[in-house]
């Protein structure tokens, strides 16, 4: 067990030593292989080093390293940013395994540089889950968008290009242009950038100005797929799949709403939101979202861009949650971002695991693919009710709280919103499942030699079970994250 | 040498600096011509731009020590005399250019005898030495009029170094560049004539005073005009930038390198000398609203030049027109006039030079394997060429102003400076001219990851040798490095900024 003082840099100094070892070992890829996965479990190892000393009552932290004058990196753990941590650290162990086999399965060019920044990418997002403050956070927050690029254009072709201007532009657009002017002006306000239980800005601002500071933060925070800017989501599906399960699924949709969370509850506090109104459009916007993405997830033929656009629609519900600003609502907040991570990256996993045995990427492709493929249209069906919130699916959890903690406060719309998204869930989620059980084969194929396929590669499919039963496990024992959402919502 | 009681065998070394600071290049300029030989000369300039940065750390180093070093010419006092007169200010511009000349030398060998026909190497190096000790001059010092001699002579071996470039555009460029910086040249030294004329003192120090007691009389404006557009001219600030794109896409690669990292900085340094030390005491800048056109003027560079730098299809002269657009950003920052918006600016006269050295010795070693810097002649050329092509791309998000590098710092002071003056809109400007890199720096990595390689890059067997590599990512090492512990340069940038500013509007302290 490593120090308490050292343990939180060690960290996440682990994935980023990791990259430039895995790039070393870009000639033999077994070696290389081998290196990611070692990074991925002594990542997971140290995760829970400093989740014993934190819930041990010590708080480990890293830095402050002064940038500037008033401009530190620093780190500090709290109760949303161990469980962002726990999560994807977690996830990236299953997902390096199913990378190996995908990419081996669909013989794919520049594996080095794929398995490097994926490393990278993973130093972003802790980077992001232990920030202590907004600088810090804004600084692995662009680090993980351009980590990510790479990954995104990985086919380079022609629809990789076009996917990888949408999604940088996208993503540092709203970061470069609305959150950062957006953080220099709360520095300017509140003297301050750190992280504080009850918020920095209580008595800074006019609640007119605390409005303007709110769209732009919640805009700003791209990843958060807030709609009208979201499209860099779907854009973002040319990408290899696990880059779709682990990070667009995952590590940077999770990034966003994660920020969105920190920055209402640590930035402004809920009190302040609550005096003052400033955050009640979000509300409105959130639920829009929710509804209007699951709207356009039904019209997508094409599985991974339906998957897409329902997890625009589900980071709106955590969005939607912490815009009720209640201590449940928050609790019900996190308990969703791990909810749907684990749900959503086995449905990633799945549509993966499809394409790399048949070549599919169709809905309507899919008749019968379950006969097939039991394994993996099974852990795709867990996903699915998971997403819809049936118990015993860990989706059940998050969505339990937040309609609790909108009918106690009586928010109507927001009830309304979550029960009517749930039907949509059913109606893009359930007809997927039915073809693929008990829906006929398709007669002729375009091309003929990927009939008599069956499951996919062992790694792949090892990966996408350990992820469905992850998804079961969480409903039974979701002590670990409950006691962290209950941490943060100061329950 | 300076008057008193010296002792025999007390020759201090360090009283000479400031002297040494400009005779060393000037010294090794004319030894250059006289050797003739290619390798000596280069060797010749080596040795003094590795000396130039001791001397000019040195210096800043006394100014935080002990103040304002005044340094008589020749032993004659000023205001008769000429002073050198360092301060904080310009000790941190003298580093820049030093530092910048020093990690440029290592890479130069080889570009140059790409560039440059064997028999006129040596004389090439003249011209670098010569241009080096003209932008060192108008930096260290205190008179009006020997500024203009160093600039003068700083831009005609300028214009030498651009035309020898390596076809027949590059005449044409310093041809243009030549009409343009004579006529800022001529602006300026009117400008210094009218205040000459109206104070009898040519000393910086004097003038300050001075001109305080004479108030805003007409003539007093006329020569901040004339000075204003002269040193616009040499600075290539929107709208009198045309020379500078031609000629840093036609100059010789390492020319372009050395120019773009220091020459405009230096004009600008001027600028800023004469708006605050000179000009401070009076309050003349911002009460005739030259403060809001230089304003205007800079958001104008930061938004048209960017857009234009999209189009290009050459990547040097893409780079050049970013350039004009980051002098936007610098003075912007003096246009603020406040501590923070000065620093700003001051910080982005090193951030900058460190980017933009690190893209142009990029396109040099680009050039230099394939023989061209057209963007479609690069097509998949990151293949080859990968070190180099790292580097342009990390240099490129630093120009972006990512966090983590020196972009991001500027960009903080400077919008910073925004919401401390209440205008918080201009923050959204900066980040929004600043967006559009992402366009012109994401058009080449498309190009030069994405597409397949041309037959021409098809051809290119190896890199560029590590004595031009090392250079280049040192500059990007420096990118990253003062960006994530800024302390160094802002700090030195900020102790600058008070240097300026503590003229402004304090009439009492001219003329000591």
């Amino acid at each position: 067990m490593l120090g308490f003082e050292t343990i939180l840099a060690v960290t996440i100094a682990i994935p980023f030593i990791g990259a430039f070892a895995i790039a070393a070992c870009g000639r033999i890829p077994n070696l290389r292989e081998a290196v990611t996965l070692t990074t991925a479990l002594l990542l997971f190892f140290s995760v829970f080093n400093v989740y014993d000393y934190f819930q041990g009552g010590l708080s480990p932290t890293a830095g402050p390293f002064e940038v500037l004058p008033g401009l530190d990196i620093a780190f500090a753990v709290e109760p949303l940013g161990m469980m962002f941590a726990i999560i994807a650290s977690g996830l990236w162990i299953i997902n390096s395994i199913y990378s190996i086999g995908y990419m081996r399965g669909n013989n794919e060019p520049r594996q080095t540089t794929f398995y490097v920044c994926f490393a990278i990418s993973i130093f972003g997002v802790m980077g992001i889950a232990f920030a202590a403050n907004l600088f810090t956070f804004f600084l692995f927050y662009e680090i993980l968008s351009l980590a990510t690029y790479p990954l995104v254009t990985h086919k380079q072709n022609q629809d990789a290009k076009i996917g990888g201007r949408i999604y940088i532009g996208i993503l540092l657009g709203t970061s470069m242009f609305l959150m950062l002017p957006a953080i220099i002006w709360t520095a300017s306000l509140a003297g301050t950038l750190d992280f504080a239980e009850g918020g920095i800005l209580a008595g800074k601002a006019s609640p007119e100005v605390l409005t303007v500071l709110t769209v732009l933060f919640m805009f700003g925070v791209g990843k958060a797929a807030l709609m009208p800017i979201h499209f860099w989501l779907p854009a973002a599906m040319v990408a290899p799949t696990p880059v779709s399960a682990l990070l667009h699924a995952v590590a940077v949709v999770k990034a966003g709403v994660f920020a969105v969370v920190k920055i209402l509850v640590y930035v402004f506090g809920i009190d302040l939101l609550n005096e003052t109104g400033a955050a009640d459009w979000l509300l409105y916007a959130a639920g829009f979202t929710v509804i209007a993405a699951s709207l356009v997830a039904l019209r997508q033929d094409n599985l991974k861009k339906r998957l897409a656009y329902s997890t625009v629609s589900q980071l709106s519900y955590v969005i939607l949650a912490a815009a009720i600003l209640t201590p449940i609502s928050i609790a019900g907040a996190a308990l969703h971002i791990a909810a749907h991570a684990i749900s959503k990256i086995t449905l990633f996993f799945a549509a993966g695991s499809i394409y790399t045995a048949a070549h599919k990427t169709e809905i309507s492709q899919l008749g019968g693919i379950g006969r097939r493929m039991p394994w993996t249209m099974t852990a795709f069906a867990i996903g699915a009710f998971s997403m819809i919130g049936v118990p015993p699916t860990a989706g059940f959890l998050g969505k339990w709280f937040m309609l609790s903690a909108a009918m106690t406060i009586e928010q109507w719309f927001a009830v309304g919103v979550i029960v009517l998204s749930t039907l949509l869930n059913t109606a893009y989620f359930l007809p997927i499942v039915y073809k693929a059980f008990m829906g006929k084969e398709e007669e002729h194929h375009d091309d003929g030699h990927h009939e008599d396929h069956g499951e996919a590669p062992l790694p792949i499919v090892m990966a996408l079970t350990a992820t469905a039963a992850g998804a079961v496990l969480l409903f039974l024992f979701p002590n670990l994250f409950f006691d962290l959402a209950s941490q943060l919502a100061g329950l | 040498m300076a008057a008193g009681p010296v002792e025999v065998g007390s020759f201090n070394f360090m009283d000479q600096l400031p002297a040494l600071q400009v005779a060393l290049p000037m010294f090794a300029a004319t030894l250059a011509a006289v050797v003739r030989k290619g390798n000596i000369a280069w060797l010749i300039a080596l040795m003094t731009s590795l000396s130039m940065p001791i001397i000019a750390v040195l210096l800043l180093h006394q100014t935080f020590e002990q103040g304002v070093i005044s340094y008589e010419m020749g032993g004659w006092e000023p205001p008769i005399g000429i002073e050198y007169r360092v301060d904080t200010a310009n000790a941190y511009v003298l580093v820049i250019i030093s530092i910048i000349a020093a990690i440029v030398m290592p890479y130069a060998k080889r570009v140059v005898e790409a560039d440059i026909p064997a028999e006129h190497q040596s004389y090439y190096y003249t011209m670098y030495l010569m241009c080096l000790c003209g932008l060192l001059g108008i930096t260290i010092t205190g008179d009006a009029f020997n500024a203009f001699v160093f600039l003068e002579i700083s831009s005609l071996s300028t214009y030498a170094m651009i035309a020898m470039g390596r076809d027949r555009r590059a005449l044409m460029a310093a041809y243009q560049y030549l009409i343009m910086g004579t006529v800022g040249a001529t602006l300026y030294v009117i400008g210094v004539g009218l205040l000459y004329a109206m104070t009898g003192t040519l000393n910086f120090n004097d003038l300050s005073g001075r001109i305080a007691d004479l108030g805003p009389q007409r003539p007093v404006l006329a020569a901040l005009a004339f000075i204003t557009v002269g040193l616009s001219l040499k600075i290539a600030l929107f709208p009198l930038h045309k020379w500078l794109p031609n000629s840093y896409a036609y100059a010789p690669s390492m020319a372009t390198v050395f120019l773009a990292a220091t020459a405009t900085k230096v004009a600008i340094y001027l600028l800023v000398r004469v708006y605050f030390t000179i000009y401070g005491p009076a309050d003349i800048v911002a009460s005739h609203d030259v403060d809001t056109l230089v304003l205007i003027l800079s958001l104008a560079a930061m938004f048209v030049a960017s857009f234009v730098a999209c189009f290009q299809l050459n990547v040097e002269r893409m780079l050049a027109f970013s350039s004009v657009a980051q002098i936007g950003y610098i003075t912007l920052g003096i246009s603020f006039a406040s501590q923070t918006g000065l620093t700003g600016g001051l910080v982005h006269l090193v951030n900058h030079a460190f980017m933009k050295g690190a893209l142009f010795m990029a396109t040099g070693a680009l050039m230099l394997r394939a023989g061209s810097v057209k963007l479609d002649d690069l097509a998949g050329i990151a293949r080859k060429m990968p070190i180099t092509m790292a580097a342009f791309v990390l240099a490129g998000l630093s120009l972006i102003g990512v966090p983590g590098t020196v972009g991001f710092v500027s960009k903080w002071y400077l919008a910073s400076a925004s919401f401390e003056a209440g205008q918080g809109w201009l923050a959204f400007a900066i980040m929004l001219s600043s967006l559009i890199a992402v366009i012109y720096i994401g058009r080449v990595v498309e190009v030069v990851y994405f597409r397949e390689p041309s037959p021409a890059v098809e051809r290119i067997t190896k890199e560029v040798p590590v004595s031009m590599l090392l250079p280049m990512w040192l500059m990007v090492v420096a990118c990253f490095y003062f960006g994530i512990n800024a302390d160094l340069t802002a700090n030195t940038a900020a102790s600058a900024a008070d240097v300026f500013l503590s003229a402004i509007g304090n009439a009492s302290t001219g003329g000591e």
